[in-house]
């Protein structure tokens, strides 16, 4: 999570394509005036290497994912053609391997048992906290938000201990507060995200909220709508876009993460990326296992995000990234 | 509550999950059903306002911890609160709608973040087994220690290198690319890199960076290139001190998306004029993008900046998976958590009061620079 100001920028895809479109027209009008910068030979060159080294380590991990084991040990997959052999047989390896709990293909399903509760969790709450912010008259809420804001600056690495110490023992500064939950299934992943998220989700859906125009807003007080029913037809489909952004990067946090993962996630509840951890420590020169496990626990981020890049782009632009 | 949790965990995840969801949807529905009807007038809706606002509290404390005193406790300030409430400067239910609105998040954030940094700032001054205070001890432990020293170091180096790289790889990109043919393709391919985890990174880098003895074939590409260009294999990840900057390549690899995305948006809102008029005054082309292109995407520039330095300082999962911080390679976010390991809370709380520390000016500044924008408008 990270404080950041949002950026005033055009924010569809679509509208983007469109100003650029419009862009183009515009440079053939002028003969090309401002194009020809563009187009330049050298630039794109060296789009062309920046792209292909961007996309090398990738691509690489990709190919040796599905060599034979004895070929990965022996010769690079840039010689493929050379050594040609290929095989399947490393994921269903790596999908056996793990440690006495749980093995790849258990944490995997672990994987989103985590993440998806604690994607609707947080954003729901945040939805909740980002209409009274946005909608709802009361003294202090500048205040209040700014302080919600601030939050941000928090690095999670500061709630971690406490945090730990509430869930297995149940206290605070050493007073019982509530029952310790501490080792059953998945309940203190799904809480320690969802508050670490609710920062950064309750400012950019406040973002989103608030744009609604006030006069549609008014006009179904007028026909007597409270604020529940403003919420629930209202706010909830018009920003229904916003929210999925704001889900696909929670998503992809929640899935990504490592360090709360460590800290919250024993046994066999542990995400992938935890057991991919434990496996480049312990099995770092087991080329045919790391490359197969990581591409498993690349594969569902890539698809969310090849699939959803739209949203994904808008909520970049919004004004956020965690870190 | 931890009856209820332990039930959860026995099931299969995929019905746990459908079961949380379902349950704190409802929840919410919940909430939202008593937010609805809390204005409304009328006998019934006054009974049915009066039971949430006493059982709600009641309900919250008998999930955490079964205290008859806390209970009564909260009945009784569930019931002045329906009296304020009836009394409210917006009408009856007001105040009520409020509380259902905020208080998930804002109890949440309390308990999750505002109590633990204090307490962790609290036991950064206190012994590893917290019970003792013993003032700057644990700072003066860190900064009298070569190995510590270097850690905070390595963390400054990470900081100074990765967003200045990325970002200005991310701005030259997308500036190439602008307008030119499959534009979205290119994106595409620098942009991947944002979707994978620090973890799957880190395997993938490592695989690049694997070394073999002289002589035999290279499997990691970056050592193959060192042998056709006829130098000796390198082990990347262990020669000092330029290991900590092939961890940073991994972070600099995955942000440069992330700032290409944004400053090729920014870009595009440059307006044409400006661009053309540049052009009337013969400006080539690297002057238009110095003058004109980078003073107009300043606000974005500040905000990759930002976003990615904050980002370096945190780095954890890069180290952990990468090196663990051997061979000196360690950063504060990877020592606060091997510490944690070692049970030495005290100065593992340090590492973290530290780190707190070093991000607080990034955003102060950046908090400043919103501010000034604010104003501009």
């Amino acid at each position: 999570m990270s404080a950041v100001m949002p950026v005033d920028l055009p924010i569809d895809e679509e509208g983007q394509d469109e100003l650029s479109r419009g862009a183009r027209r515009a440079d053939k009008i002028q003969l090309g005036a401002t194009k020809r910068k563009l187009s330049s030979p050298w630039a794109t060159a060296a789009a062309l290497i920046i792209a292909v080294l961007w996309t090398i380590p990738t691509f690489g991990l990709l190919i040796s994912s599905f060599r034979p084991r004895e070929l990965i040990q022996t010769t690079g997959w840039w010689t493929v053609f050379e050594n040609w052999g290929w095989t399947l047989d490393n994921y269903s390896t790596a999908l056996q391997t793990g440690n006495s709990q749980l093995n790849m293909a258990g944490a995997f399903v672990n994987s989103f048992a985590i993440t998806i509760p604690a994607t609707v969790i947080p954003i729901s709450i945040a939805l909740l906290a980002a209409y009274a912010f946005a909608w709802m008259d009361f003294r202090g809420k500048d205040t209040l938000f700014i302080l919600v804001f601030a939050l941000q600056i928090v690095p999670i690495q500061m709630a971690l201990i406490p945090l730990l110490q509430l869930f297995s023992q149940g206290t605070i500064f050493g007073f019982p507060v509530i029952e310790a939950f501490g080792s059953f299934g998945y309940a203190q992943v799904w809480i320690a995200h969802t508050i670490f998220a609710l920062p950064l989700t309750i400012y950019l859906l406040h973002n989103f909220v608030s744009e609604i125009p006030r006069e549609v807003i008014e006009a179904a007080r007028v026909d007597g709508a409270g604020h529940g029913q403003i919420f629930f037809r209202l706010i909830l489909p018009l920003t229904m876009p916003a929210i999925a952004s704001v889900a696909i990067f929670q998503f992809l946090w929640v899935w990504n993460d490592l360090l709360v993962a460590l800290i919250f996630a024993d046994g066999n509840v542990a995400p992938i990326t935890k057991l991919l951890a434990e496996m480049t420590g312990s099995r770092g020169q087991d080329w045919h296992l790391l490359t197969a496990g990581a591409f498993i626990a690349l594969v569902v981020p890539l698809v969310v995000f090849l699939s959803l890049q739209r949203f994904f782009v808008r909520g970049l632009l919004a004004g956020s990234t965690k870190g | 509550m931890s009856d209820f949790f332990r039930w959860l965990s026995t099931l299969n995840p995929w019905l746990e999950i459908i079961v949380i969801v379902g349950i704190f949807l409802a929840v919410v529905g919940l909430i939202l059903f008593f937010i609805e009807i809390a204005p409304r007038k009328g006998r019934m809706y006054t009974i049915i306002r009066l039971i949430a606002c006493v059982l709600g509290p009641v309900l919250v404390l008998f999930l955490l911890q079964s205290w008859v005193e806390a209970m009564i406790a909260a009945a009784v300030l569930g019931l002045l609160f329906f009296f304020l409430d009836k009394r409210a400067r917006d009408g009856a239910g007001s105040l009520f709608q409020l509380f259902g609105f905020l208080t998930p998040a804002i109890v949440l954030l309390a308990i999750g973040l505002i109590v633990p940094t204090i307490q962790t700032t609290v036991q950064a001054f206190m012994n590893s087994r917290g019970n003792t205070f013993v003032g700057f001890e644990n700072f003066a432990w860190i900064f009298t220690q070569p190995a510590n020293v270097r850690i905070v170091i390595n963390t400054i180096v990470w900081v100074l290198v990765a967003p200045i790289i990325s970002t200005i790889a991310g701005l030259a990109y997308a500036y190439f690319i602008d307008k030119s043919r499959g534009e979205r393709y290119y994106k595409i391919l620098v942009f991947m890199p944002m979707a994978i985890s620090f973890v799957g990174a880190s395997i993938i880098w490592r695989f690049m960076y694997t070394v073999r003895p002289a002589g035999s074939n290279q499997i990691g590409f970056l050592n193959q290139i060192i042998v056709w260009f006829g130098g000796q294999p390198l082990n990347f990840l262990a020669v000092e001190p330029w290991n900590t900057l092939f961890l940073i390549v991994v972070l600099i690899w995955i942000q440069t998306g992330f700032a290409m995305v944004i400053l090729s948006a920014a870009i595009k809102g440059v307006p044409t004029e400006q661009l053309e008029a540049a052009e009337l005054d013969g400006t080539n082309a690297w002057q238009k993008f110095i003058n004109v292109v980078v003073p107009g995407i300043r606000p974005a520039l500040i905000v990759v900046l930002t976003t990615i330095s904050i980002a370096s300082l945190k780095v954890f999962d890069i180290v952990r998976t990468m090196t663990a911080g051997a061979n000196n390679t360690s950063v504060l976010a990877n020592e606060m958590y091997t510490q944690f390991r070692s049970f030495e809370a005290g100065r593992s709380a340090a590492f973290a009061v530290i780190l707190f520390i070093l991000v607080l000016p990034i955003v102060i500044y950046n908090a400043v620079q919103l501010k000034k924008q604010r104003e501009v408008r």
